[in-house]
Formats: structure tokens, C-alpha cells, sequence
């Protein structure tokens, strides 16, 4: 394996892996700071942060010749008996040029800074520049441009390009440019074609500092209240990783978290401003009864299971916005009762066609996170997996008399003539996040919880299972599906997703490689199918 | 010493630009033999002989440049004519282009023989509009008259010359940022490598040389490389990396002399040789204090090393980088380095393209300095700062992607290391009572 020094450490580079110097440099633990590097996009080289000295070891006589220029870590690839310099005088001194460079124009601004707590800029600062400023003074100025998605803080700008870049690379849609020469360089857009694509809330992760602005996240919470929990997009069937970036159960922004194998680095805005429902003051708190009187929920546990139990033939619809585990237990909630009962799953909404970008970035049309798992979960349980409207069809020959339904749906998603057919009904139990049509019909009507507050697996389209803890505590009076069927189905303690999965795992060969902690990538739930 | 000029053989005669005019001269004589009689390379071979190095700034040698293509491509090679001739003080691409541009073209259509490319784009700033002209117009008569198109003089060398408008950057002369700039996109450097001989003008090898290097070799066709090596000056026999410079040279003077003009001359002829036997001397009976030695971005020279040779090795040895593009200016005693600085740092400030943050930041910052020292606000302190910029930015230190840095730091280097007390007593002089501030203190105007 080609064997790299990296600050007098030499570290074996895994063999036909083509990595860049602050590549390599990380799998050795060393830091190379740098702006306008990003391994989603293209190298540039221009910020000049992660200069390095690179030199190469003869491996006969063990001499190191070094080269006398400084040479950028981004453009570097690394080889057999290279040798990388990243804590010499010569390097700590290039940073803290480039650093005072970078601030020369800057406003500093960080108190009313978005970026500021995550800025690279600070952080470089801190780390590599020098106390002094020996510039002269400028007066303060922060101006502001509406690029269409962002707003652009122009003077806090330090040039990078990602954003450019991106806009080139990823989303194939070029809106961003750069206009002036030297310290006259803006980003900057065409007028009357702003920046306006299913992936520009990207740019705004990309930017290392404070100039590019979430319009949606600008001025709501300063950085370092927030805490990020990992997460899985379930806006659609690609089933991006997430982190769900809350303060005190109220979620305020959705990122990309790194995920080689599924979204890379990247997110789309439907799923990165795909909160709001989860606060919204119209979701259902309170479980009720037929008559619209509030029940209570210490009561309501035995109330269910009696009423399930008498209510004779049983079906039950599964929402594909359920996680595998959550289905799990509802299905071995109502087949225990009943044995032959239909289970359906429930409508799958699809709207237009997958969309590729260039970038290789897909959103898919089918807009669900977990169709496959609940439908893999279904067929272990039912052999056949009857779709809604085959489950219509059964209740207008009146061959069920009691449904549950889970719904989960952020839009709304029955309308009133579908709902009517469930109205012969004995019993109707619907678990949803809003009030519906079908709602006003439900025996008992209980509250769901939102994707942020569930715990478990979801499936993407590309069978890759995903576990999520959840991130914020369901609203006071919402009990999630999981803890409630765990209750429901007699179970010791609480909802303990991860001891469901397991059992999934034991009893279906389709799960049977989730049995060890789930890695934060996923797991690919084919390469078992494969090799059985 | 007396030199016949040769590059510069036609530019007296009546209509030079013409295709009669230049055909009656001898040229494409040399084009017609050469494809006759040698293969492509010959020509490759006869170059690196001739020892011809590239007159666009960096004195690389041109047939090592060539050897650097991959070999047997399967095509298409692009050749780009650099005559983005934006350094301050140079101007001897234009007089070739407008009163000579056959010889332009001759010397690029053996070069694409040699390296085998089928496409050239002569990449013309925009201030020159007759040199477009003229171009244009002998590029049209050279298709009519089968010097260009397909199977050129009945060979199998096919050959097209377009002629690419840029929009007026200096950055444009970098050899990637030019190839950006025909590619259609906004002129940045590339970063290297890969470099431009691998992957270049639209992802495929490119070879880009000046509009002087490519008469250069039309001369060497014509009368080998022997005499190209018969002027200049041989290998400094202690320094193994100097090649030698060989050839004829064109140099442009310019600034306070009395007959300022474009001039032919062996390399290695010396900066006071150059005011004197051809610039009649500094003008208005004064004495010179100082001269730019081969454009702007190559420093100045002090009148004690007026005797430097301009070659590509001998201004190392008085601390500037090399003979650059050949535009001397003269500067005369009356005229204060202070302004010429503050000029200096203006116009690279005003040019870098914002890429690399040394460059884009460094250069501003020079000039904030600069314009406070010439407003009398300077301080002792300031000059310390500006030696620093000049020696941290550009490709020598690796900090930038392209030379522009450079550039930018020579003039500020040299006028600093030669002239430092002239800034002293102007900062003391027009600052008496804060030259030894050291805080910061207020910039005079955002530029």
C-alpha cells in the first residue's frame, strides 16, 4: 500500500483510493483548514488556506527533498513516499496571511451573523491567524442582495466559489456567477433569474461563512442553542440522511448529513423546509371519542383493546409514512386479534416524475420515506399486501367492521366521498397528524406523531435501511404509534425500537442483516437477498 | 555591434501587411519547403536546436513546451496565439501584427505543423483593433492563397486560424485564463496541473505561445538554428538550469526617452545600450533615475545597473525576475518612485481577476497603502507591510495560482529594496508629525 508522511507520521493509504492531501491528511488525524475545497465539487484552488510543503522520501536512501514552493493540499494527490508538511513556520504563516487577507474587507460582523458559532472564518481565525490587525481601518459596511432562494451578505463573502460551483456542478442550473475583478468580485446572479432550484438551500451549507443566508433560517436562532440529532428525510422514497436541528422540541432547521451512499452531501428544499407541519396549531393533541369528547389517555389503552376485540372482522391500514418498526407492531397488534385480517397499505402519494440533477442528485417522485419496508412488513404478515382501494372495495361489501387506519400524511390526503365508505363501520380508529374527513368519522380518533418525534427504520427506494432516534418530544398529548402499539400489544417498559428491529430481524429474512447496531450510512437490505 | 534587423525586416516597406508585399520578401518560402522536405519533427527538433525561448514573459524554452504534448493523440491538439499584449510598457506585439502580420501567421502555421495541431485561435486584446484587421484581413488571404485550410499547399496539413476578441483583462495573457477566456468563460487561471500541454482549450492539449516566439520560428525555418544561436548569450556555465538566450529580440522603449519606439536587437544588449543607441538618450537633457526592465511586472532597475544585459538570466542578478516582455520604460530623474508605485500597485489591484485570495486582498491592500502615502498620510511602518505583501504573494512563494501576483510584487519589491529612501523621505517629509505611528489608522477610500 503507497505509504504517505504526513507531519513525521507515515500513514498507508488504502490501496487504489485517489484522496487529495487534506484527504489524507484527515485520515491521520491533521486538520487542513480550507474554504473553497468541498469533495462534492470541483477542485479550485483559490483560497490558498490549505497550502501545505510537499516534498518526496527516495525510498532507497530515506532522503526527503522538498519542494520550495508552497503548494495547495486541495490539488495535491497524494502518493507513494510523498511527504506533507502542515505544522511548519512557512505553512503557519501563509494561513495567517491568507486569514488576515480574508478579513481585511470583512465587516466582522459575527454579532448579527447568522454563520456565526459555525463560521470557518472564525474558526480559522482562532486557530491559524494572528491578534493583530495591521490593515487599515474601513468603515463598517454589511450590504445586502436578494439572489432569489439566499440573500447574500456581499462584504462577508471570501470568494470560495462553492457556491458558484454548485449551481454549475450539482444542480446543473448556473444561476450563480461572479461579477468584478479583484476586491471588486461579487457573487451575483442575471437580473430577472435569481437563484431558483429544488437545491439551492445548499449553497447556504456550502458557504463557509456568512454571506450566503437562509431566508427561511435568517435571525431565528443563534447556532449554539440549537442541538442535531440525525435524521432521514422522509419528503420522498430517496430517504436522505438529515440532521434535524432543534431547541427545546421545536425544530428550526433540517441539513444534509454526509451520507456516501444515498445523498452524498446534498439535500433538496422540499425536504429541507419540510417542518412547519410538524408546529403547525392545527395537529391533532388530543385523542377523542365518536362524539367529539376528549378521552383520557391513561384510560384509553384497555378501552382500544376491548373495542378492537369485539368489534368482529378487523383491517388495517398502514401509512408508508410508518417506520418498519412501528408497522410491525400494528400489524402484530391486529393479526394477534384477528388472525385473517386485511392489512392495506396506505395511499402512496406520487407527484410527477423522479427528478435527476446533474449532480446525480435524484428527488423521486413517490413522496413517502418507507413504502418498501411497510410493505415488506405487510407481505411477512399477509403473504399479500392489499393496496387501499382493494381495501375500499372489501369495506363497501361491508366485509370488515372494524379498521384502523394510521395516516402520518402531512397533506391532506382522504378525501370526503373515499371517507364516507368507512362510515358503515363498527369501529374506526384513526392515528393522524391533522383533522380530516375520515377524522370526523373515527370511533376514537388518536394523534400521531410528526417524522422528528418517531423512532425506528425507514426503507428508501433503494432498499437501504435507516434507523433514526427520535429528535424532539411528540407535543403534550400525542402519543407516537410505536409506544402506543408497544402498550397496546402488552409490552414491558417503553417503545424500544431497536428491540423491535431486532425481533424484524429474527423473523424476516428481507430484514435479517439490521441485527447488529445500524451504521450511520444505513444498510443495504439487498446484499442479504443476495447472497440467500 | 551592429544587427540587420530581421524580425522587424518588413515593417518600413509600403503596404508590409499585404500577402504581395511579404510574398515578395521571401515569405512563405520557408512554409512551402518545410512541408515539402521536413516532418513534423524536424521542425520540433530544429526548434529546441535554435534554443528559441518564449518572448511572452517566462522565457520557457518553446520546443521543450512542445515535447510536453502527449504523443500520439488522436486529436484535435488546439494552438492558442497569445496576443493579449495588456503588460504596462509593451507594445511590440501590435507594431509585428499590424505592419507585419504574415510573418505572424507563417510562424504560427509551422508551429502547428510541428505540433500537429489543427486549429489555432489567436486570442487579440480588444484595444487593438487595427491588429484585428489586419490579421483578419491576412488570415483571408492566406485561405485564398492555400497557406491555411484544408490540405495547406497540397500536403496532408489542414489548418484554421480564427481570430478570438477577448474584452480587455490583463489576467487574459495567463495561458489558462486565456483558455477560459476562448472557452467562453470568465478568465480565471486554472489551477495546475494539469497543465494546458495535457489538458487545455476544451479538455484537449493545447500549446500556447506569443505572438514574438511564433516569428521566431519562421526565421528559424528560414535560416536554421544556427543562427538563431550565432546572437545572444550562451549558458551561464555555473547555473545548469539557464538554457542560454539565443535570437534576435524585439524591445519596446518607452517613457522619458527622446526617440521612444519598437526596436530590434540581439538578447543580452544592456538597458543603457538600449536608451542610448536606439532612445537617443533620456529626454529633455535629463538624467535617468530608473527603468522598468521588461514591463511592468518585472520590477525596475536603478541607473547603476543600467549596464544589466537583457536577457532571460543576467536581471536575476539585480533582483529582478527576468527580461519579461522587453517593454523598457525610462523613468528620469524629476519623476518620484513614490507615483510610480502607487501607478504600479493601481493597475494590479485593477487587474487581478479575485481568485486567489493573496492576490485579490494583497494587491488591494498595497494600494490602500500606496494612496495613503501618496496623500501624505504614510507611515514608516507601512513600507515594512508592503515588502511583506511583495514577498508572501504570487507563484515564486506558491501562494497564488498564476503569475498576475507576481507581477504585482516585483515592482513593489525592486522599488522598495532600491529606492527605499526616497519613500522614507517622502513619508517623513509629507507625514512629519505620524510617520512612526504604528495603530492603524483610517483608510483614505475603498477602490
Amino acid at each position: 500500500m503507497p505509504t504517505v508522511i504526513i507531519d513525521n507520521r507515515e500513514l498507508e493509504i488504502p490501496a487504489g483510493r485517489r484522496l487529495n492531501g487534506i484527504e489524507a491528511a484527515r485520515l491521520a488525524g491533521v486538520e487542513i483548514p480550507h474554504y473553497c475545497w468541498h469533495p462534492g465539487l470541483s477542485v479550485a484552488g483559490s483560497c490558498r488556506m490549505c497550502l501545505v510543503e510537499v516534498g518526496t522520501r527516495d525510498p532507497k536512501t530515506g532522503e526527503i527533498e522538498m519542494q520550495p514552493k508552497l503548494v495547495p493540499a486541495c490539488n495535491t494527490i497524494v502518493a507513494d513516499n510523498m511527504v506533507l508538511v502542515t505544522n511548519s513556520e512557512k505553512v503557519a504563516r501563509a494561513r495567517a496571511m491568507v486569514e488576515e487577507d480574508l478579513l481585511l474587507r470583512h465587516p466582522i460582523d459575527c454579532p448579527i451573523c447568522d454563520k456565526a458559532g459555525e463560521c470557518l472564518l472564525q474558526d480559522y481565525h482562532f486557530e491559524y491567524g494572528q491578534p493583530e490587525r495591521r490593515a487599515d481601518i474601513r468603515p463598517f459596511t454589511s450590504r445586502r442582495r436578494d439572489l432569489g432562494d439566499v440573500t447574500l451578505f456581499v462584504d462577508r463573502c471570501v470568494m470560495c466559489g462553492r457556491c458558484v460551483r454548485f449551481a454549475r456542478e450539482i444542480s446543473g442550473t448556473s444561476e450563480l456567477m461572479v461579477t468584478g475583478r479583484g476586491a471588486r468580485a461579487e457573487i451575483e446572479v442575471v437580473a430577472g433569474y435569481p437563484l431558483n432550484n429544488k437545491l439551492s438551500g445548499n449553497v447556504v451549507d456550502l458557504c463557509p461563512v456568512g454571506a450566503l443566508g437562509d431566508k427561511d433560517f435568517l435571525y431565528r436562532q443563534r447556532v449554539w442553542y440549537l442541538r442535531r440529532h440525525r435524521g432521514v428525510c422522509t419528503g420522498c422514497s430517496t430517504g436522505c440522511s438529515i440532521w434535524i436541528e432543534e431547541n427545546q422540541d421545536r425544530v428550526w432547521r433540517i441539513k444534509p448529513r454526509e451520507n456516501p451512499l444515498v445523498n452524498k452531501w446534498w439535500i433538496c428544499n422540499d425536504g429541507r423546509y419540510d417542518y412547519p407541519h410538524v408546529h403547525d396549531p392545527r395537529r391533532l393533541t388530543q385523542p377523542t371519542g365518536r362524539d367529539g369528547l376528549a378521552i383520557d389517555w391513561t384510560a384509553l389503552p384497555n378501552e382500544l383493546n376491548r373495542s378492537l376485540g369485539e368489534a368482529g372482522r378487523l383491517a388495517a391500514v398502514l401509512s408508508p409514512f410508518l417506520t418498519v418498526e412501528e408497522a410491525y407492531l400494528l400489524c402484530k397488534l391486529i393479526r394477534g386479534i384477528d388472525a385473517e385480517a386485511p392489512l392495506a397499505i396506505g395511499p402512496v402519494p406520487e407527484v410527477g416524475e423522479d427528478e435527476r440533477f446533474p449532480g446525480g442528485f435524484t428527488i423521486r417522485a413517490e413522496k413517502c420515506p418507507n413504502r418498501r419496508g411497510v410493505e415488506a412488513v405487510i407481505a411477512h404478515f399477509a403473504r399479500r399486501v392489499a393496496t387501499f382501494d382493494e381495501l375500499l372495495a372489501e369495506l363497501d361489501q361491508d366485509a370488515v367492521q372494524g379498521v384502523w387506519v394510521s395516516g402520518g400524511y402531512k397533506h391532506e390526503w382522504i378525501g370526503q366521498a373515499t371517507a364516507a365508505r368507512f362510515e358503515r363501520l363498527k369501529l374506526l380508529v384513526v392515528q393522524d397528524l391533522f383533522p380530516s374527513p375520515l377524522s370526523e368519522r373515527a370511533t376514537y380518533l388518536l394523534p400521531g406523531a410528526a417524522y422528528p418525534e418517531r423512532e425506528g427504520s425507514y426503507v428508501n427506494c433503494a432498499d437501504r435501511l435507516q434507523s433514526v432516534r427520535r429528535a424532539i418530544r411528540p407535543p403534550a398529548g400525542v402519543r407516537t404509534e410505536g409506544s402506543l402499539c408497544w402498550e397496546l400489544l402488552g409490552r414491558k417498559g417503553l417503545y424500544n425500537a431497536r428491540a423491535a428491529l431486532d425481533e424484524i430481524a429474527r423473523e424476516m429474512l428481507y430484514f435479517s442483516v439490521a441485527v447488529e447496531p445500524a451504521p450511520e450510512m444505513g444498510i443495504d437490505l439487498k446484499a442479504n437477498l443476495l447472497a440467500g | 555591434m551592429t544587427h540587420e534587423p530581421v524580425l522587424l525586416a518588413n515593417v518600413e516597406k509600403k503596404d508590409s501587411h499585404t500577402l504581395a508585399v511579404y510574398e515578395a520578401g521571401g515569405g512563405y518560402r520557408g512554409l512551402r519547403r518545410a512541408l515539402k522536405e521536413m516532418s513534423p519533427e524536424d521542425v520540433v527538433e530544429l526548434v529546441k536546436q535554435s534554443g528559441l525561448r518564449g518572448r511572452g514573459g517566462a522565457g520557457f524554452p518553446a520546443g521543450m513546451k512542445w515535447s510536453f504534448l502527449p504523443e500520439k493523440h488522436p486529436g484535435p491538439i488546439y494552438f492558442c496565439v497569445n496576443a493579449d499584449e495588456s503588460e504596462p510598457g509593451t507594445f511590440v506585439n501590435r507594431v509585428q501584427m499590424e505592419l507585419d502580420p504574415h510573418q505572424v501567421l507563417e510562424g504560427t502555421i509551422l508551429s502547428c505543423y510541428a505540433t500537429r495541431a489543427t486549429t489555432a485561435y489567436v486570442y487579440l486584446r480588444y484595444e487593438y483593433p487595427l491588429c484585428r484587421r489586419r490579421m483578419q484581413a491576412a488570415i483571408d488571404e492566406c485561405c485564398a492563397a492555400g497557406y491555411l485550410g484544408s490540405n495547406i499547399l497540397g500536403s496532408d496539413f489542414s489548418l484554421d486560424v480564427y481570430i478570438h476578441v477577448g474584452a480587455g483583462a490583463y489576467v487574459c495573457g495567463e495561458e489558462t485564463g486565456l483558455i477560459e477566456s476562448i472557452e467562453g468563460r470568465r478568465a480565471w487561471p486554472r489551477i495546475k496541473p494539469p497543465f494546458p500541454a495535457v489538458e487545455g482549450l476544451f479538455r484537449k492539449p493545447t500549446v500556447v505561445h506569443n505572438v514574438e516566439t511564433l516569428a521566431c520560428v519562421k526565421h528559424i525555418v528560414d535560416r536554421g538554428a544556427g543562427w538563431f544561436r550565432s546572437m545572444g548569450t550562451p549558458p551561464e556555465p555555473n547555473n545548469p538550469r539557464d538554457p542560454g538566450s539565443f535570437g534576435p529580440k524585439l524591445f519596446g522603449l518607452s517613457g522619458h526617452v527622446n526617440r521612444p519606439g519598437c526596436y530590434e536587437a540581439p538578447l543580452g544588449i544592456s538597458v543603457g545600450q538600449l536608451i542610448e543607441q536606439f532612445g537617443g538618450g533620456v529626454w529633455k537633457g535629463r538624467k535617468a533615475k530608473a527603468a522598468v526592465l521588461g514591463g511592468l511586472s518585472t520590477g525596475v532597475v536603478a541607473t547603476a545597473e543600467f549596464d544589466t544585459p537583457l536577457d532571460f538570466a543576467a536581471p536575476m542578478r539585480v533582483g529582478c525576475p527576468g527580461l519579461g516582455t522587453g517593454g523598457v520604460v525610462v523613468l528620469d530623474e524629476t519623476y518620484s518612485m513614490v507615483d510610480f508605485l502607487h501607478n504600479s500597485c493601481r493597475f494590479f489591484a485593477h487587474e487581478s481577476c479575485g481568485q486567489c485570495t493573496p492576490c485579490r486582498e494583497g494587491t488591494y491592500w498595497a494600494l490602500q497603502m500606496m494612496e495613503r502615502i501618496k496623500a501624505g498620510r504614510g507611515r514608516l511602518r507601512d513600507l515594512d507591510l508592503l515588502r511583506e505583501i511583495g514577498e508572501s504573494i504570487g507563484i515564486m512563494p506558491g501562494t497564488t495560482i498564476c503569475g498576475l501576483a507576481d507581477g504585482a510584487a516585483w515592482p513593489i519589491k525592486t522599488a522598495l529594496s532600491k529606492f527605499r529612501d526616497e519613500f522614507e523621505e517622502y513619508i517623513m517629509r509629507t507625514n512629519p508629525n505620524g510617520y512612526m505611528e504604528t495603530e492603524p489608522v483610517e483608510a483614505l477610500v475603498g477602490v
